[in-house]
């Protein structure tokens, strides 16, 4: 057993270094090609050459429009992908992922809507953000039944608030301008970070932090309630106080990351398939996995979301038609007995 | 220090009641076995006992004080009657678990939390199992984990819900002859839903007969009687008297015809 939690734990570190690759892949890859040493020289000349002159170009690509887009990336696929891990385990439910509760149905119809309504900044986030939000308090309002919120209601609530709002949405592209705001709504809902800034970091890396910390925290009896309710109050645990916990941390990170990328499916479901067949099925290890193999995955996809083709491909499309076949292919070939 | 685990003129229904005053008494170091036809209330009582329901009238008592329910899952290890696998933790994960409440919330297990997972499954005879996932052991192994998970948690009651139901012979046998010798040792309560009056017999002090608004409580040998199973079961059965392998007096249970109840 000794060896066995070793061998976990090297694996664990090794996984650390893979956000800090893809990162600085990120950083020089691109349509303006940037050789690794001058990426070197612009991180580094804060510190080493105050005074640098010339790279005035470099710099700007790379602080300016690269760097906010990767970190936001990491941040979302991270974020992502925990909470997928997060609503698996507690749904006892390994198809689950985080758009289940209605909240990207949510928060992509209050994007929508702010669009078609103001065209852009700040009052389209807030719209996403509140509209999340709602769909989960009606989710909430809708599977209360005597007083308790059983599994399968919650899910069956869920399903029909994420209908209920795309049908919304629907209506927004339907009475949308057809040559100025629907195309803006349509690339919107495939996911992007073609717009990122550090504006958008700032206004998410607070939710989606904080969310990420909760669920750390609570990783380990996540384990617990993935056992059924009746064995985990068995093991002095309320299943119900601690679905709500988890619940709301992940709506709040999804809410997020809707607000700033759009939809973008599949990296909550994949990732944490993928981090079981590395780390195992405790969620003590798993959760942290997660983020780092999220972080990597999203961030790499984006590389390729921007310089595959010339023009800009939207990254939901790019985790849909490489996350599917990857998990169809993962599912074949290791059949693990949790499908 | 007086550990006897009571249960005193308990209630319980969903809607209608389907616990009638029930009451009875457990010293540590015995086996209660529990015995009644399906939806006499087996079940109902192990849940309500666990804190799951709440009595409705009537209570638990331990040592002659009423069961602390804020601190019932430190006192109980609970093992249910099949555990179905959504995700396939390792047995020791799985025994790990059973440290849950004497983890705070925020928390991880920490080594000692470890060291008393692995020397439960020893005690269990599953160290040799601890890096198998729980879906590549046998049923008779699993409930051998789930045993050793309810006593992780040195629980001063031990409850199982069938524990021997889904078990081919053997198993059971394996399963009822270890259950003894833990009670034995740990000088703990146990109590125990069956379906098998043989296996009361077989390991159990005192039983528990639970009909329809009826029970009756008191030694195992008192109570498996010809007439108590007719009454309660609506069976004919003959006893079998035999000498154990120790020289003692057994009885086993042949079920002949059914009668009307």
């Amino acid at each position: 057993m000794e060896q066995n939690t070793r061998s976990l734990q090297k694996k664990i570190i090794l996984l650390c270094f893979l956000p800090v690759i893809v990162f600085f892949l990120s950083l020089f890859l691109g349509r303006y090609p940037i050789s690794p040493v001058d990426v070197g020289h612009v991180l580094l000349s804060p510190f080493f050459y105050p005074d640098m002159q010339g790279y005035e170009l470099q710099k700007s690509v790379i602080v300016g429009i690269r760097m906010p887009r990767v970190l936001l990336a990491m941040l979302v696929g991270a974020g992502l992908a925990i909470s997928g891990a997060a609503c698996q385990g507690i749904f006892k439910n390994p198809l689950v992922s985080p758009d289940l509760l209605g909240v990207s149905a949510g928060a992509g119809f209050g994007a929508v809507l702010g669009i078609l309504l103001v065209g852009n900044g700040p009052l389209v986030t807030m719209s996403a953000l509140f509209f999340g939000i709602i769909s989960v308090v009606i989710v909430f309002a809708i599977s209360r039944i005597n007083n308790t919120t059983p599994i399968l209601s919650l899910v069956l609530a869920g399903i029909i608030v994420s209908s209920i709002f795309a049908a919304l949405i629907a209506l927004v592209k339907y009475v949308a301008d057809p040559y100025d705001k629907l195309p803006t709504i349509v690339y919107w809902l495939m996911g992007s970070f073609a717009k990122a800034s550090y504006d958008d970091l700032m206004l998410v890396i607070i939710p989606i932090s904080a969310g990420m910390i909760i669920l750390l925290f609570l990783r380990w009896r996540i384990n617990i309630l993935s056992l059924g309710d009746d064995e985990a109050s068995s093991l002095g645990e309320k299943p119900e106080r601690m679905r709500w916990l988890i619940v709301i941390s992940v709506t709040v990170i999804a809410a997020s990351a809707v607000t700033v990328a759009g939809i973008i499916g599949w990296v909550g479901l994949v990732i944490p398939h993928i981090c079981r067949m590395i780390m195992g099925v405790d969620h003590k290890l798993l959760l942290p996995a997660t983020i780092l193999i999220g972080a990597s995955f999203l961030a790499a996809i984006d590389i390729i979301a921007r310089t595959a083709t010339p023009a800009e491909i939207p990254i939901g499309i790019l985790t849909a038609i490489i996350g599917a076949p990857f998990f169809a292919l993962l599912l074949n070939r290791m059949k693990r007995g949790w499908i | 220090m007086d550990m006897t685990f009571e249960v005193t003129d308990a209630e319980f229904g969903y809607g209608t009641i389907t616990l009638h005053r029930v009451s009875f008494s457990v010293e540590p170091g015995e086996i209660l076995a529990v015995l009644g036809a399906n939806g006499s209330g087996k079940t109902t009582l192990m849940k309500c006992i666990n804190g799951i329901h709440r009595w409705k009238s009537g209570g638990a008592f331990i040592g002659g004080k009423l069961f602390d329910i804020q601190n019932i899952s430190r006192q109980i290890g609970y093992v249910p009657q099949c555990h179905t696998l959504t995700f396939p933790y390792t047995v020791s994960e799985m025994v790990l678990f059973g440290r849950a409440p004497a983890i705070n919330l925020l928390s991880m297990p920490s080594g000692s939390d470890r060291e008393i997972a692995n020397r439960t499954m020893k005690e269990v005879g599953i160290s040799h199992l601890a890096d198998k996932s729980c879906s590549e052991i046998s049923g008779g192994e699993m409930q051998l984990v789930l045993i050793a998970r309810a006593l992780a948690s040195e629980p001063r009651i031990l409850l199982l819900d069938e524990p021997e139901s889904h078990l081919d012979f053997r198993n059971q046998t394996m399963l009822l002859n270890l259950l003894r010798n833990l009670v034995d040792r740990r000088k703990i309560v146990c109590i125990m839903n069956t379906h098998y009056p043989d296996h009361a017999l077989k390991i159990s002090d005192k039983t528990l007969l639970l009909g329809r608004k009826k029970h009756i409580f008191g030694k195992t040998k008192e109570i498996i009687t010809r007439n108590n199973l007719k009454d309660y079961f609506g069976v004919n059965v003959e006893l079998l008297p035999f000498h154990n392998g120790k020289g003692e007096h057994m009885n086993a249970v042949v079920a002949l015809e059914l009668v009307d109840v």
